[in-house]
């Protein structure tokens, strides 16, 4: 007898000295797993459903036979908050609402207002904000990316994603000298014009933001675990994302080309050249690959709008909408009631209702606004992109596997500030 | 004016079923009758021409006039067509505010249906699962969205508290997971009244 087998015997019960396992005489049967389902609860503080969503699943051994979600735990009431601020004034709330892609967000809430009020903008705006959108997107989908990885188990792209995101944040912080919270829009423009560097800054970017995206690509869509965890997993057909209302990556991923810069267009995005990334089987790895793709798009779409970014006012002519600027506040008196009325009274906006969707890195974000004259909104309500793509949750995960569940969840890429709102 | 409208008109016409029509910033808004509402949005999902089978959104607004009905509003998409309508339906904040729901048209209608039941308090007949979402189930205070509704809330802080840590652990299951689970014996004992009735759910054998 070898000292192996030895080791063997002490350490491993169950097994003979030659290693063998034992054959122990079962003496009562095991009980009838298959008919005993059970309900575990993943969250709300459980880092794999990205934020605080609590999913209370039911399962059949290691299968999901239903996920009933809950929600509500960041329900902050942004909409009631919003009937009770001027419109300028709801624009730091946009920021909190999907804190992944605040600057899209701004511009969301401010062409609903300015569509409401009839403004148009100046085409410097137009470009800046088309800027701000696409940078949104970018840092949005790193962070989508960087964190389903870590949730299917592959760690480094989460780094390179999170390092792409802060050089965007520092861009941000440049601008609005916020990083997360940034309320770079205003009613009738920008609260500010891009600082001298920014643009050689966002060039810079767009220069050297496909090579991590490319290394990404490498290590990622052709990997074996990748691709088996990702494949054929959370599959909805055409009909079935456009019946859920999906919106976003997550259409584009079953195959429906609907894209609101290409099909509804505003800021102009109709005179950019970029392509609509459509997917095929509508499952987890399809929408990993139009997310990559987009933020190529958006890449392509940010050097267009470098090159073409037109000299001129940020903000429209107009002292009844646009603050005048401080010194001319604190010197010129006409000035100085101009900026009174708009603190005190706000911009009154006209008796009636819009309704803008823009597409947003989570799919269709939805401004409506309804006036009744006053300077504050009747009703504020946001379409929330994340909140229906996650509806189709339970759907898509009947009959996975449990660990199936994370990655179609993080697949969804939702934000809980924007859910719950 | 977005053409549906006439073709609504000319195909439900001579009833009460489409009200009046208007345009606000470019988009066109129609009326719909609260009983015809389900024939019209399959008329308008189904038909060859309107296809409008994407369902952008539903909402409610309540004005602060309080002589204006509640609004009901449902955004519609063809996606084929690239056309968009919006249609309202109008019931009275003071009376039964009820509507039928399009779930069995649209999926997507299911979380919205049930957001706008959690702010508003309209019950939607016909929903398969009519749940507060964004609120916790056994919330009290009212429907926070609507207008008479304050906008701190109606209870004090220290009420919500003293009612937050006065709650069973397991009021944080629906009672759907509740019967699916061995807990039921551990209910307190107004869930269990409910349970019985059958409000939702059902109650498991080993009582």
């Amino acid at each position: 007898m070898s000292k192996r087998t030895v080791e063997l015997e002490v350490a491993t019960p169950g097994v003979d000295a030659r290693g063998q396992p034992l054959r122990v005489p079962l003496g009562v049967a095991e009980p009838d797993l298959a008919a005993e389902h059970m309900l575990i609860n993943i969250g709300p503080q459980h880092p794999a459903t990205h934020g605080v969503l609590r999913l209370v699943v039911e399962l059949d051994g290691e299968t999901v036979v239903r996920v009933i979600p809950h929600l509500g735990y960041l329900h902050s009431g942004f909409e009631k908050l919003g009937e009770y601020r001027h419109y300028n004034q709801i624009i730091p709330l946009t920021d909190r609402t999907d804190y992944l892609s605040p600057m899209a967000n701004n511009v969301g809430f401010a062409l609903a207002a300015e569509k409401l009020m009839g403004i148009t903008i100046t085409p410097r705006c137009t470009v800046l904000r088309v800027i701000a959108c696409e940078m949104s997107r970018i840092i949005s989908h790193m962070v989508w990316l960087g964190t389903t990885s870590i949730d299917l188990g592959a760690f480094t792209p989460f780094l390179w994603a999170f390092q792409e995101r802060e050089r965007i944040y520092n861009l941000q912080e440049m601008w609005t000298g916020a990083r997360l919270t940034t309320s770079v829009t205003r009613v009738g423009g920008m609260m500010a014009d891009v600082p001298d560097g920014f643009v050689e800054g966002l060039r810079h970017f767009t220069r050297t933001f496909p090579k991590t995206l490319s290394e990404i690509d490498r290590v990622l869509t052709r990997n074996a675990v990748w691709v088996g965890r990702t494949q054929g997993v959370g599959v909805l057909t055409a009909a079935e994302a456009t019946n859920h209302s999906l919106s976003g990556p997550m259409l584009r991923a079953s195959g429906v080309a609907y894209d609101v810069r290409k099909d509804k267009p505003y800021l102009d995005y109709e005179t950019y050249d970029f392509d609509v990334v459509v997917g095929e089987h509508g499952d987890v790895y399809d929408r990993y690959l139009v997310r990559l793709e987009e933020c190529s798009q958006s890449n392509r779409i940010l050097e267009q709008a470098i090159e073409r970014l037109p000299d001129g006012p940020v903000n429209i002519a107009d002292p009844r909408v646009i603050l005048p600027p401080k010194s001319r506040a604190m010197n010129d008196m006409e000035a100085m009631i101009y900026h009174f009325k708009q603190v005190m009274e706000g911009v009154k906006a006209p008796v009636g209702e819009a309704y803008v969707g823009i597409e947003n890195p989570k799919g269709e974000l939805g401004t409506y606004l309804v006036s009744d004259g006053t300077a504050k909104p009747v009703r504020w309500r946001i379409r929330p992109p994340s909140f229906i793509n996650l509806s189709a949750l339970p759907r898509m995960a009947a009959g996975h596997l449990l660990s199936d569940l994370i990655a179609i969840n993080a697949s969804v890429d939702i934000v809980m500030g924007e859910v719950d709102r | 004016m977005n053409p549906s409208v006439d073709a609504l008109r000319a195909t439900f016409g001579g009833s009460t079923a489409i009200g009046r029509a208007l345009e606000s910033c470019g988009d066109t808004i129609v009326y719909v009758g609260r009983e015809a509402l389900l024939d019209v949005m399959a008329w308008l999902r189904d038909t060859p021409g309107q296809t409008y089978d994407y369902l952008v959104d539903v909402t409610a607004v309540e004005y602060r006039d309080r002589e204006r009905p509640l609004e009901v509003v449902y955004g519609l998409r063809s996606l084929a067509r690239r056309a968009d309508l919006r249609v309202k339906v109008e019931l009275d904040p003071q009376g039964d505010l009820t509507v039928d729901s399009v779930v069995p048209l649209w999926r997507g209608a299911d979380w919205l249906e049930r957001e706008a039941f959690d702010m508003f308090g309209i019950t939607f007949r016909g929903h398969p699962d009519l749940r507060r979402i964004l609120m916790w189930e056994t919330y009290a205070e009212g429907y926070p969205l609507r207008k008479d509704f304050p906008l701190r809330g109606r209870f004090s802080r220290a009420e919500q508290v003293r009612q937050a840590l006065a709650a069973h652990p397991e009021a944080h299951y629906s009672l759907e997971e509740l019967s699916i689970a061995d807990a039921y014996a551990e209910l307190p004992g107004d869930m269990k009244e409910r349970l019985r009735r059958g409000e939702r759910g059902t109650v498991p054998d080993s009582e």
